[in-house]
């Protein structure tokens, strides 16, 4: 067991959104039987084939810290945010608040990474694309419970929240009760294991090689500003 | 005036004033929710409407502001109203959003169920009437007072819980007497051990999914692509199998065992973080100054609670209301030379005025603590309408006690509306619940320190 490396992934968002649904989903492949508010933290593993059916396959541990997010504790949790190597943000579609304040967690977890204790003060003037260039941690935005959205909204379109858009990151909308959601071969399940496989190879292939991160993020997400780079 | 010029002033007023339970609620309530139901929104702000209208009609009262004949039809329209809304409208919609809540509901049967509903709880609350001597028997089913007088019982229990644990606690919280000292290496310690058994839940939890990976193995390369019970019947036959699922049961056990000591970490060092902020917030000027006005406050609780004993004991009720009281005083024993009727309806005004306030803000703030505390995104509609059925009932039984506080003069129109209500009775009410709950907070709280790890009391 000590010759499997493993990379750290920390699950945040609101209080309610689904995170320990959706972590043991991953995880164990089964809904929730009954879940409660996770108090503190709550940590699940998954074995990932680093590259599968490649030549260069390999098996990793991916630790899911699913982080409860009740607004009291927030002065305490900051412990876990170190070291983390991916973060998924999980937001509610059925309540867009919870998207709109995934901006803040994000500025939690960069404020907990400068050292600086100052508390919620600084997420005006905090900028994603600057936290997402500098630090480059991959991001994955989830939203959860697809099958309430149409009893709540009176269109069914999804549109793609504007922290994904800012960050670049990928975006996957589903429905933590159903088994089929991460079927394998479906989109969501490529796009979740996309995502593993570039945390993974941030966190251990990066310094071999110069990382393609950058050229793909500056294809893909042409409409930022130009002001977006910082030197590595 | 004439009676339309003051019937638009007081509207405006209440558009204001609904304007400001919409931005309160739209603020601070649904922070983190988006509303779904516009009605709960609206339901919250015409309540909180309602409420402020009768403070506004009293300070009114008190300055003689508009005719007295139309602030009676006011007092009327606002009261009848607001029964309406916190005995017939509220507690309806409580009723359908909680049965809209339940899954195995159908659609169709949420409306009648609903109805049916409302009529037990109608009759609930009119038994309640019962036990108390609230009324003189001399009133007619739907007269104004069969209502007021049950929501008086409501509404001055809950006054008197607030008052009795916010007496007792505001001291404990602000005065530096009673904080713990709290160093960073305590801080650190406990969050140490915290990483540390999460490190072991890890570490379990590898070697179950190593198990798990290693068992499908097994049983994938046995030609039988099946897991679960004809699996583990199967590993049951080969020692390995059989060790290895012992082993998962075992681990599980472990987890299980590890996790909650995880929590329980988890929540001793949240408790140490918030005596730090409180440490470093008491060495603020903000914190210096609530230090000591703490001890005053402190004061004041053990008064209150040795006044409320023997208004109690001896079955003593206050006549005379402390403005009147205060200017016998300053007139008779110091001897000052003062305009007694001038003098009077200031400083009701300013007493009355300092008493809305305060117990409006005070209000609004507990709701808001008490929303964050328990809400979640399903039950938040719910949890608001209970609220706003509160508050309702909370400001009308505080428009009821607040008559002890006004000279005679004013409180006329109190009694003209409310009706002929036994206001004594409503005053022992509040002395007796207010005792209970001063001195079980005082109880509870010795009980949660004692109990504090670190710490011997």
């Amino acid at each position: 067991m000590a010759a499997i490396d493993k990379v750290r992934i920390i699950v945040v968002g609101d209080s309610g959104v689904g995170k320990s649904s959706l972590t043991h989903l991953i995880c164990q492949h089964q809904p929730i039987s009954n879940p409660s508010w996770t108090i503190g933290c709550s940590v699940d593993v998954k074995l990932h084939e680093y590259k599968e059916g490649t030549p260069y396959q390999k098996t990793y541990f991916i630790e899911l810290w699913d982080i409860g997010g009740s607004h009291s504790h927030r002065n305490t949790r900051s412990v876990f945010y170190n070291p983390t190597h991916g973060i998924i943000l999980v937001h509610d579609l059925t309540n867009r608040k919870s998207q709109q304040n995934l901006q803040k967690w994000l500025g939690e977890i960069l404020n907990r990474d400068s050292g600086c204790k100052s508390r919620y003060s600084s997420f005006d003037d905090f900028d994603p694309e600057q936290f997402v260039g500098s630090t480059q941690i991959p991001i994955l935005v989830i939203g959860t419970k697809l099958d309430l959205v149409e009893q709540v909204r009176c269109h069914s379109q999804q549109r793609s929240s504007t922290i994904a858009e800012e960050c670049g990151a990928d975006e996957i909308f589903l429905d933590c009760q159903q088994i089929r959601s991460l079927a394998a071969g479906s989109s969501s399940a490529v796009k979740l294991s996309r995502f593993f496989d570039k945390v993974i190879e941030r966190r251990y292939h990066s310094r071999d090689r110069i990382s393609p991160f950058s050229d793909k993020r500056r294809s893909a997400v042409a409409s930022l500003s130009p002001k977006f780079y910082h030197a590595d | 005036m004439g009676f339309i010029e003051d019937t638009l002033v007081i509207l405006i007023t209440q558009v204001f004033f609904f304007a400001g339970g919409w931005v309160f609620f739209v603020k601070k309530l649904f922070r983190d929710y988006e509303v779904h139901h516009r009605l709960v929104q609206l339901i919250f702000s015409i309540t909180f409407s309602l409420s402020c209208t009768m403070f506004e009609l009293i300070i009114f009262e008190i300055l003689r502001v508009l005719d007295s004949s139309s602030r009676y039809f006011h007092w009327n329209v606002g009261l009848y109203m607001m029964l309406f809304m916190v005995i017939v409208v509220i507690p309806f919609y409580i009723g359908y959003f909680i049965l809209s809540n339940i899954r195995f509901v159908k659609q169709q049967v949420i409306r009648p169920l609903t109805v049916m509903i409302w009529l037990v709880y109608i009759y609930i609350f009119w038994k309640l009437g019962d036990p108390f001597p609230i009324l003189s028997p001399k009133q007619g089913i739907l007269s104004i007072e069969q209502g007021i007088s049950r929501i008086g019982v409501i509404g001055v229990t809950v006054m008197a819980l607030l008052s009795g644990f916010g007496a007792v606690n505001y001291p404990y919280t602000s005065m530096a007497y009673f904080m713990r000292p709290v160093t960073p290496a305590d801080v650190q310690a406990i969050e140490k051990r915290l990483l540390q058994t999460m490190d072991m839940i890890v570490v379990k939890k590898k070697r179950i999914a190593l198990v798990k990976k290693g068992a499908l193995n097994n049983g994938s390369g046995d030609g039988q692509g099946r897991s679960g019970i004809w699996g583990m019947l199967r590993n049951v036959t080969t020692s390995v199998g059989k060790s290895s699922s012992e082993n998962v049961w075992q681990l599980k056990q472990e987890v299980a065992g590890l996790e909650e000591l995880s929590r329980q970490l988890f929540l001793e060092a949240h408790d140490t973080h918030n005596m730090q902020e409180r440490l470093i917030w008491a060495s603020t000027w903000q914190g210096k100054y609530f230090n000591f006005l703490g001890y005053f406050f402190s004061l004041y609780c053990m008064w209150k609670i040795f006044i409320s004993t023997i208004n109690i004991v001896f079955d003593r009720v206050g006549k005379k209301d402390p403005v009147t009281r205060g200017m016998e005083i300053a007139v008779h024993w110091i001897g000052i030379n003062i305009d007694v009727t001038f003098w009077s309806q200031h400083i009701s005004f300013f007493l009355v005025g300092c008493i809305v306030v305060t117990s409006i803000r005070g209000l609004l703030l507990t709701l808001t603590k008490f929303f964050y505390a328990i809400s979640s995104s399903k039950s938040s509609n719910i949890i608001v309408l209970v609220l706003a059925q509160i508050m309702g009932m909370y400001f009308v039984s505080s428009v009821l006690l607040m008559r002890m506080n006004m000279p005679a003069e004013y409180r006329i129109i109190i009694t003209q509306v409310l009706g002929e209500l036994q206001f004594n009775f409503y005053h022992r009410w509040f002395d007796v619940i207010f005792l209970v709950s001063a001195l079980s907070s005082i109880g509870f709280l010795y009980l949660a320190r004692k109990q504090a790890p670190g710490e011997g009391v």
